[in-house]
């Protein structure tokens, strides 16, 4: 069942700053990531987001592939897997399937999940086995130094894309809803407290979640396509590239043109994979 | 406990998931490939049965990392395949190896490269097993020669992978995997099966990878209250990625010596006649039923001819090898594989120049008839005989 | 409004995880963040009006606003 937020034990309205500690591994700060990368920012909303859900650390499992966003696992105090490149939601149904008791996080990127792991991600949509795939999308491969990926819009630079690219993007949402997920939803690392509360749903909906989270990379693809700064980035890609599912329904298809849609773009109730196995066993042995 | 023993009348990939099971395995995901089909296709329909998990995954590279992921959540896993499959899940075999998890992996061989023959027997992957990951690893494989031991040998790739915490594989081939034989299933506790080693210090203390006595430290299921970190990166004893080059060293050298250090124990071996042998046939898998055949043949005639048969390929038992050579009888060595030669290279180094080696290769997916061995070892052809049919179907465990 | 803009703040920032991006500063409403060197600094508290949105967005856990 998904709520509405309301089991925040330290909420913003208070103004009194989140305690992040209790979720961090001691020791691992500063994390690897660039100055100005986004990831930095979902971590956050996804740590304020899981203290909201009040599930238990020894409950919660991350998995993650390869790249800069599935370096996650390593900060977090759950139980945590950094497999291999395109692999994490492999792992992870291995995981769920096995103790469905866990709650299970999916940390991976747009190369990671949209290109090597494509095949895992779209099965993994199908099954509609309990667990949160939130895919960093910053349109490029950072951890290799700013090659293109499956959802680098045309005509951006990369360095594989190096008189712009002339490939389609992949819409993650479009692709996740279409595979079969039953939560799929869109946010922004500018938009913090609104993904934090759709990271919230998504960690509260039993099946699939995907959540296609924009955030930027200066480093790379910000260098190569002209960003003065991150927070140009931010704004034009974030901000101003976005609307809410609200605002996009007082929008004219004109002023719609381009941007991506923000919320939670699909729900629906199907039963979950797990549920579906126990059903199975018990019809097998009773 | 019964006097009645359990006879079963089963396929070599049968008697697979039959010691699967009898070993604890609740665990196993896979993908349709020839000639491994009924191992996968067995699970599905036992596992739901005994309340263990069984999933079918999008490709060969997915199952086998499910089944990390199964085996990290404190269960007993599995996956199989056959070749090309086997190929497509050698990061992951790496990763597993890196990270320290019990799982054992089922390769039912066919005819490569590539396609091949899908329905043909062969024992290409040999090499495969041993060096088909990228990095220096530890290998335990298993290559079982009769639907009998098939059974015993993967509740020993159970234990084996529990024991020194890393992935076993248990290899055999189309011939193996679908011939059938009349098994003995035997009574439970009546073989040894070893349960996962799990820490019993409070999770603050806890490092997954801290050696002691130089065992590894044991592993904690997912979700029991020992957060830990896994990562196929070189790691510190705290399991989190480290850049400390003494500590990369130390653990390379660990990971592979864990195994190589304890051939003893992993290995085992069935020896015949090489008291007084001068020809000694060196004989695995599918082909060691020839060349069992070829010996007894040649002993009969009064050929002083013996057969070494490693259950265990890897670690590769230089040991029991050397010991034959050592001993001054061996004038040479004949290696029947259905390969090229894997093996052959293997013996050739721990023979070094002592006694001559002869290697009898196959690849026609046509086993190795006994009659090549016999004339390899009196130097002439053998006129075709009739081969009694009691030599044929084997006794499995009677020696 | 003018009962929290007299609200006063504390500004902690740790040098040790900040890696000067500058976010903080572009999305501060009063501009209460500058950078000096290479990581962020307050320019002036009294304008802070503790809104957090420096913190949310800082992707490096390196700032955080206390009530005083």
């Amino acid at each position: 069942m998904t709520t509405q937020v309301t089991a925040r034990t330290v909420p913003y309205k208070e103004k009194k700053p989140f305690d992040y500690s209790p979720f961090l591994r001691k020791g691992k700060l500063p994390h690897i990531w660039c100055a100005g990368c986004g990831h930095g920012i979902v971590l956050k909303s996804l740590l304020r987001a899981v203290d909201a859900t009040g599930i238990a650390k020894d409950d919660l499992a991350m998995v993650s592939g390869i790249g800069c966003s599935s370096r996650t696992p390593g900060y977090v105090d759950f139980n945590t897997m950094h497999t291999l490149h395109g692999r994490a939601t492999a792992f992870a149904t291995g995981l769920k399937l096995a103790k469905p008791r866990l709650k299970v996080i999916v940390a991976t990127g747009d190369g990671d999940a949209m290109a090597i792991g494509g095949n895992h991600f779209i099965h993994a949509c199908r099954r509609n086995m309990d667990m949160l795939i939130l895919v960093y999308n910053n349109y490029i491969y950072g951890m290799t130094s700013g090659q293109a990926s499956p959802t680098t819009p045309e005509e951006k630079i990369s360095t594989t894309s190096r008189y712009g690219s002339i490939e389609p993007a992949f819409d993650i949402c479009e692709l996740a809803k279409t595979a079969g997920a039953t939560f799929v939803a869109r946010g922004t690392a500018y938009h913090a407290q609104e993904l934090e509360k759709t990271l919230y749903e998504g960690l509260m909906h039993r099946g699939t979640a995907v959540i296609d989270i924009l955030d930027s990379c200066p480093t790379y693809y910000g260098r190569f396509n002209k960003y003065k700064n991150v927070a140009e980035m931010m704004d034009k890609i974030e901000k101003d590239g976005t609307v809410s599912v609200a605002q996009a329904a007082k929008l004219s298809p004109e002023k719609l043109e381009g941007k991506q849609l923000r919320g939670i773009l699909h729900r629906s109730e199907r039963l979950e994979y797990c549920d579906g196995y126990k059903n199975l066993v018990d019809r097998v042995t009773g | 406990m019964s006097t009645e023993k359990k006879k079963k009348f089963l396929q070599g990939n049968e008697a697979c998931i039959e010691g699967a099971l009898y070993a604890g395995c609740r665990f196993y995901a896979g993908y349709p490939i020839t000639p491994s089909t009924e191992v996968m296709e067995l699970m599905a329909l036992s596992l739901p049965k005994v309340g263990g998990k069984f999933i079918q995954m999008e490709d060969e590279i997915g199952s086998i990392c499910a089944a990390i992921g199964g085996a990290l959540a404190g269960e007993k896993a599995m996956t199989g395949t056959s070749g090309p499959g086997f190929s497509l899940k050698q990061e992951a075999l790496g990763w597993a190896c890196m990270t320290e998890v019990p799982l054992v992996i089922v390769n039912v061989m066919r005819s490569g490269p590539s396609t091949g023959y899908p329905t043909g027997p062969s024992q290409s992957d040999v090499m495969q097993t041993k060096w088909g990951s990228h990095g220096d690893k530890p290998t335990i494989t298993l290559v079982p020669a009769s639907v009998q031991e098939l059974f015993y040998e993967t509740i020993r790739a159970f234990n084996l992978s529990e024991k020194y915490r890393t992935p076993v594989i248990v290899l055999f081939d189309e011939v193996i995997g679908h011939m059938r034989e009349a098994i003995t299933i035997p009574e439970p506790g009546e073989v040894e099966v070893l349960e996962r080693r799990k820490p019993t210090c409070p999770p603050e203390d806890y490092r997954p990878y801290a050696i002691q006595n130089g065992e590894v430290a044991p592993l904690a299921p997912f979700g029991e209250g020992y957060r830990f970190h896994v990562t196929g990166l070189y790691h510190a004893e705290d399991g989190f990625p480290t850049a400390n080059q003494q500590y990369i060293h130390d653990t390379g050298m660990r990971l592979v010596n864990k195994v190589e250090h304890n051939q003893d124990d992993i290995c085992e071996n069935e020896e015949l006649f090489l008291d007084d042998a001068e020809v000694v046939v060196f004989a695995y898998g599918v082909s060691s039923k020839s060349a069992k055949f070829a010996v007894k043949e040649l002993r009969a005639g009064g050929v002083k001819a013996g057969l070494l048969r490693p259950k265990t390929i890897w670690p590769f038992p230089s040991n029991a090898l050397d010991k034959v050579v050592a001993a001054g009888n061996v004038k040479k060595i004949i290696v029947p594989e259905m390969n090229l030669g894997q093996i052959y290279g293997e013996v050739q180094k721990v023979v070094a120049g002592r006694c001559e080696v002869q290697g009898i290769f196959r690849v026609d997916t046509e086993p190795i008839h006994p009659k090549q061995i016999m004339s390899a070892v009196l130097g002439h052809q053998v006129e075709p005989t009739v081969i009694p049919d009691e030599v044929l179907i084997e006794r499995p465990m009677d020696g | 409004m003018g009962e929290a803009a007299k609200k006063e703040w504390r500004i902690e920032i740790d040098a040790r995880l900040c890696k000067g991006c500058e976010i903080c500063a572009h999305f501060c409403p009063t501009k209460t963040l500058e950078i000096k060197g290479i990581t962020m600094s307050v320019r002036d508290l009294s304008t802070c009006i503790g809104c957090q949105l420096c913190d949310i967005r800082c992707p490096d856990f390196a700032i955080q606003v206390f009530p005083k």
